[in-house]
């Protein structure tokens, strides 16, 4: 991959590391993701080259203060030179999906409508004339066992990438998930990996009705074997579709319905992000706040109108649905004493509750008040827009939840 | 093993090759086995009863075959045979639990396969995989192990009765859910065909699971690309419980493919199977997928925990025992065309008792597996993590 960076404004870190930078490089991708140190590049938006090869010596990333869904986010580059190309995150998912695909021919996809059809949000948009049919494949309306066949396929070598069209569609397909996508590995006794990738769109979108618009992400969660990522802006959807790509166990990636049109710049260069990171948004001292995929953006806007009021809010997108990154938010929680989870998931059972056990069984010394958890509601999501609105967690609500917290 | 002992014999016994040609022709005098052990002279026997086909021409009833591979058929299922009995009686002293589903009586069906295949080409199975296992080149140690629980089984005796899998040797298990192997062998077929490699895929079902919707999913993607997918329904008549008419609007379960062809054969005839095995493999190569029932019975109940008697006859059981029982069907192929004497069969399934008392022994002094590896295998790398058990003190592992 072309590593021509343009040196234009660069900083000086990196001319020091440019030797260290094209070496990397040119690594074998397991090394990325094979150790805990994640040894990586990660090049920041900035222009900034900084090589992770610790995880204890991590440094707070660029911040992106106005990354809301309505407003093209325009403070990623900072440089004058501007390095990178702007995309929405459909795009950036392609892209990513396109580059594992020229990089490995055992990476296909296959899913409903993904070839001739482009893909129900384009994500898989002219691939299928660049790669042929059997690549990206057009499947029936079976997600059972088109979703098998992907695994079985899996237990090959072959690495899908099964799309369901929307996440609900892959309740019928759970049977696959659960015990033979996560489990095989196990009782084989290590004998097959299920380097599969599961992704597609899910969340409460606008008036998409109860059955188009589940949160899922709590029904995978118990599933031994499987990882779980949520991508919420360009710049981690494609590392993350990359690093999930590359994974060899099976990954199941969120992403969300209304954040597809998302528009940001995002490095020239490949990259990816880790699987098991969370992503310091806007670093703080007086709340954590714990988020992931569209609650981002709803957090953000109440950050702005927290900051207005005085408090410092500390907003972690955790990216890391299963396994959470404890790292991260265990250095949050020491700093602030306080945390709110915002998420998108159900009350019951979901990716907030069990946050909010893994946090209070690690960190309970920690913490000057209780954790609180603000989730959409236990309700299949109405049609009307008013009612679906107070379905999920709205920036009022974060603002609110903020001052009595700091209390 | 049967086969290894077979091989080596052929090896030593090349000099007796042209006596033992000359005499061929005298099929009066009684060849000692061990010679009729390397004789690859073609005998061509007819299946029990013609094959019944839908929708593509059957093949013939002749079937060719060996002296040789007569008697690995004969050994290879009088083991299968002696294994599931001893398995019955291991888990009637509490040596195995949970479930046990047991393959006697079906075993033509296991060794015909194997033997009009390579390993190359794929078999996947339900949970009644013990005897599949061992033709594809699992040792009984293996099997006795794994079913005990121990740390030697093939899936480290973390995968038990339903969970046995070679990769080496194509086998993909080994799955518990009734149907759900279907789509994955499937699977197995479109990366077969993906990779150009000239191989097919057997998806083994029984005529319960024939019943789900996934197995007419898989069936459409698998007509609708021509994937070499072949998929054998193992028609034991009873779906745990309940009897196929009761549960099957049509039962002809080889029709039951619609546009995929199919073909019906007796699967209590080692020959017949091997015959459609071979057809199959050919035709699932230009075609695509074939759907084979073969027509067979299990002596045991469902599982350990059926007693097999509560929804069908006892007569029935021995009715099919004493006319259509696979072992017996070789043995009397054996002893008409003068391959064996009956003295030297019996010392042979005396010998395979043996051997399975021996491998059990072995399998019941080997260890439990380790506390930790209640942690290893969950991910392919262990994120490098701490492991523990509740009171993290006693179950501790450091993952990779």
């Amino acid at each position: 991959m072309a590593t021509l960076f343009q040196g234009v404004g660069a900083a000086t870190a990196f001319s020091a590391s440019k030797s260290l930078d094209s070496s990397k490089f040119q690594l074998p991708s397991r090394r990325f993701l094979s150790e805990r140190n994640a040894s990586f590049l990660v090049v920041r938006s900035d222009g900034r080259v900084v090589p992770r090869s610790n995880a204890r010596a991590r440094r707070a990333e660029q911040l992106i203060t106005n990354a809301v869904a309505t407003k093209p986010d325009s403070s990623a580059a900072s440089t004058a030179s501007k390095p990178g190309h702007e995309l929405l995150l459909f795009e950036a998912l392609r892209e990513g999906l396109e580059e594992e695909m020229d990089r490995d021919p055992q990476v296909c996809v296959m899913g409903e409508d993904v070839g001739h059809y482009g893909g129900s949000y384009k994500v898989t948009k002219d691939l299928a004339e660049k790669y042929g049919d059997l690549r990206v494949l057009d499947t029936p309306i079976a997600e059972n066992s088109f979703t098998g066949m992907g695994i079985g396929a899996a237990m090959t070598g072959l690495r899908p990438i099964i799309e369901g069209m929307n996440m609900g569609f892959l309740l019928l397909a759970f049977n696959q998930i659960s015990n033979n996508c996560g489990m095989l590995h196990y009782t084989s006794g290590g004998q097959f990996k299920i380097p599969v990738v599961i992704r597609g769109p899910g969340g409460v979108g606008r008036q998409l009705g109860a059955e188009h618009s589940q949160r899922l992400e709590s029904y995978f969660q118990s599933i031994p074997g499987i990882q779980m990522v949520a991508c919420s802006t360009p710049y981690n959807a494609k590392g993350l579709m990359k690093a999930a790509i590359r994974s060899d166990n099976p990954v199941i990636l969120f992403e969300h319905v209304l954040l597809y049109n998302l528009k940001e710049r995002i490095p020239d260069e490949e990259y990816i992000c880790s699987l098991e990171e969370a992503e310091m948004v806007r670093p703080g001292e007086h709340v954590t706040i714990l988020t992931y995929s569209r609650m981002r953006y709803h957090v953000m806007q109440a950050a702005k109108t927290l900051v207005n009021k005085g408090y410092d809010p500390e907003v972690i997108d955790i990216r890391s649905l299963k396994p959470f990154d404890l790292y991260t938010i265990g250095n949050s929680v020491k700093k602030t004493h306080r945390v709110l989870i915002v998420e998108e998931c159900m009350r019951t059972g979901g990716i907030g509750a069990s946050l909010t056990a893994a946090i209070t069984e690690n960190f309970h010394d920690y913490l000057d008040a209780p954790i609180v958890c603000l989730s959409s509601q236990d309700v299949p999501t109405p049609y009307a827009g008013t009612l679906e609105e107070w379905t999920v967690v709205q920036p009022l609500q974060i603002v609110t939840a903020v001052e009595k917290l700091c209390q | 093993m049967a086969l290894s002992y077979l091989a080596s014999s052929s090896s030593r016994s090349n000099l007796l090759k042209p006596l033992s040609a000359a005499l061929s022709c005298t099929p009066s005098f009684r060849r000692p086995i061990s010679s009729a052990a390397d004789d690859t002279r073609t005998l061509t026997i007819e299946t029990s009863i013609p094959f019944t086909a839908h929708q593509c021409e059957p093949p013939s009833r002749s079937v060719d075959t060996t002296p040789k591979e007569l008697l690995t058929f004969f050994r290879d299922m009088a083991t299968m045979r002696r294994m599931e009995i001893a398995a019955d009686s291991l888990y009637k002293a509490k040596l195995i639990r949970g479930f046990c589903h047991l393959y006697d009586g079906q075993e033509a069906v296991a060794v015909g396969m194997e033997t009009a295949i390579t390993k190359k080409d794929s078999i996947i199975t339900a949970y009644r995989d013990h005897c599949i296992f061992l033709s594809r080149g699992g040792t009984l140690l293996e099997i006795f192990s794994e079913l005990m629980g121990r740390q030697g089984g093939c899936s480290k005796g973390k995968g038990g009765s339903m969970h046995f899998y070679k990769k080496e040797a194509g086998f993909y298990g080994g799955h518990g859910i009734v149907g759900a192997q279907v789509p994955l062998g499937v699977g197995l077929a479109f990366a077969q065909k993906y990779s150009k490699d000239g191989t097919v895929a057997f998806a083994l079902y029984g005529d319960g699971a024939a019943n789900q919707g996934q197995l007419f999913e898989a069936l459409n993607i698998a007509a609708l690309w021509d994937l070499p997918a072949i998929l054998v329904c193992e028609n034991n008549h009873y779906g745990m419980g309940t009897a196929e008419w009761r549960a099957a609007k049509s039962p002809a379960y080889y029709k039951r493919g619609d546009y995929v062809p199919g073909l019906k054969v007796d699967g209590m005839d080692v020959l017949a199977v091997k015959q459609a095995c071979k057809f199959a493999k050919e035709h699932a190569l230009k075609n695509g997928p074939l759907i084979l029932e073969m027509d067979t019975y299990r002596y045991h109940g469902h599982s350990m925990s059926d007693p097999g008697s509560t929804y069908r006859t006892r007569d029935e059981i021995s009715g099919v025992r004493q006319e259509r029982d696979p072992v017996e069907r070789v043995r009397k192929l054996l002893l008409s065309h003068d391959l064996a004497t009956e003295k030297e069969l019996k010392d042979m399934e005396k010998e395979i008792r043996k051997e399975v008392d021996v491998a059990i022994a072995q399998a019941k002094e080997s260890p439990m597996p380790e506390p930790y590896e209640l942690f290893t295998n969950v991910y392919v790398k262990g994120l490098g993590v701490e492991a523990f058990g509740p009171d993290r003190k006693e179950v501790r592992a450091l993952l990779p």
